[in-house]
């Protein structure tokens, strides 16, 4: 026993040191993992706090901008709208108060953005309280942002496009062919699209937007152009650079968008 | 030991502020930064005990952890600095840290030097190898380690060299 004692005095500092490395690899590598890393997070009071502090003093220097992209949405908006006159509105009636609607918006600020590293995450000033849940897409008025991973109080920590564990649903606009975003951790403003069948008719500067399919974002969110595409003759899929519409470096308001249907969907799903 | 304390509580707070606010969003052509924040670990007191040191070691890197949602890649890199130190001291500073005579801020240039560059650019290897975590990406891993260990050690030979303007 005096020995055990004795042992364990002489070697404080190696087991000591040994503890708190293990913990942080098990730390680490729980991040390395989609919606597993859970104990280290900064959706929490303090660091949201802090964030979110700094961002109050930070967000004049892009009001400017801001406004500019308000304006540009408004104006599609308005012209869709006008658009939408145009078509007979009463051909088909609906009855909003008994039937939801699919999808609702939730308005956010981005308070803290990461994007040089391969695994980024952002965190939103929205949180439970707001009625933020995990699984929310993230967009801009430009395109997709993200997916919401973990939410606090008041805070919502969202796993970006720019992360390497991300995989989203998509389409080519032209056709119907659908394949997997996902990021080669090079350069922020390009991601990658694999899983396009060699028979679907890609060409440089056609519109890659979301596939209703996926439950999270609803179909038609814009997500970028191609830039550059390969095909390997070996290869059935095709290797598409996409170049993001949306500025990832500066960022600012986001929707958080909320699937009414999404549990039946997967209930559903579940059945088979 | 109240002065201390103070100082490095001071310390702590000030480099972790200006790590997670500043330093980290620098981004210098795409992905270098500088990891000012290991400084706390190198001018921890030389005669507090081992245990203390790996112990606040830890917290700094996890506190950085937890801002920047890296899992725990901070606190590993900051714990194994923290347990090679004294072999590093030894090795740079030699017979006059033993008999721990030495100050930081008198030593000569040369053995700091040794001393910091060689402790930041193990921080940094651990630190980007588990970031990255992939065979695949080892050129990156390599640029990274590099370029942000020689931003990181300027930047600390800069704030020491203020500080000891400062005192005489």
């Amino acid at each position: 026993m005096q020995q055990i004692i004795n042992f364990l005095i002489r070697y404080k500092n190696t087991i000591l040191f040994l503890f708190l490395f293990l913990l942080s690899i098990f730390f680490t590598i729980q991040t390395h993992s989609y919606h597993k890393s859970k104990f280290i997070s900064s959706a929490n009071f303090f660091t949201g706090g802090i964030y979110s502090w700094v961002n109050n003093l930070d967000m004049y220097f892009n009001l400017k901008e801001y406004n500019e992209r308000l304006v540009d949405e408004n104006k599609m908006l308005r012209e869709n709208l006008a658009a939408l006159k145009e078509v007979e509105l009463d051909s088909v009636f609906t009855d909003t108060i008994s039937y939801e609607e699919p999808y609702q918006f939730i308005t956010a600020k981005v308070i803290a953005n990461r994007y040089s590293k391969l695994d980024n995450f952002l965190l939103v000033n929205k949180g439970k309280l707001d009625s933020v849940a995990t699984d929310y897409g993230v967009i801009t008025s430009r395109g997709i942002v993200g997916i919401v991973d973990e939410t606090s109080k008041n805070y919502a920590r969202v796993i970006s496009i720019l992360n390497t564990n991300s995989a989203i649903n998509v389409k080519l606009k032209r056709s119907d062919h659908f394949g997997t975003l996902t990021w080669n951790g090079k350069d922020p403003n390009i991601v990658q699209v694999e899983e396009i069948p060699r028979l679907a008719p890609v060409k440089k500067g056609d519109t890659i937007h979301t596939d209703g399919r996926s439950l999270i974002f609803p179909k038609g969110i814009p997500v970028g152009v191609v830039e550059n595409f390969d095909l390997q003759s070996s290869q059935n899929y095709y290797e598409i650079d996409v170049r993001l519409f949306n500025d990832m470096t500066n960022i600012g308001y986001v929707y958080l968008i909320k699937n009414n249907n999404q549990e039946e969907i997967k209930n559903l799903d579940s059945n088979e | 030991m109240n002065k201390f304390l103070i100082s490095n509580i001071a310390r702590f707070v000030i480099l972790v502020l200006l790590q997670v606010l500043i330093l980290s969003n620098i981004n210098f052509l795409g992905y270098i930064n500088p990891y000012l924040y290991v400084f706390f670990i190198l001018l921890l007191p030389l005669n507090l005990s081992q245990y203390k040191v790996i112990f606040f070691s830890f917290l700094i890197g996890l506190t950085i952890d937890t801002f920047e949602d890296s899992g725990g890649i901070h606190a590993a890199a900051s714990v194994l600095i923290a347990y090679l130190r004294p072999s590093f001291l030894r090795f740079s500073f030699g017979i006059s840290y033993e008999h721990q005579t030495v100050k930081f801020h008198q030593t000569p240039f040369a053995q700091r030097f040794s001393y910091i560059s060689l402790l930041v650019f193990i921080h940094h290897l651990v630190l980007f190898s588990l970031e990255i975590f992939d065979v695949n990406f080892i050129v990156l891993l390599l640029k990274k380690t590099l370029f942000s260990s020689l931003f990181t050690i300027l930047l600390i030979l800069i704030v020491t060299g203020l500080f000891q303007q400062n005192k005489k």
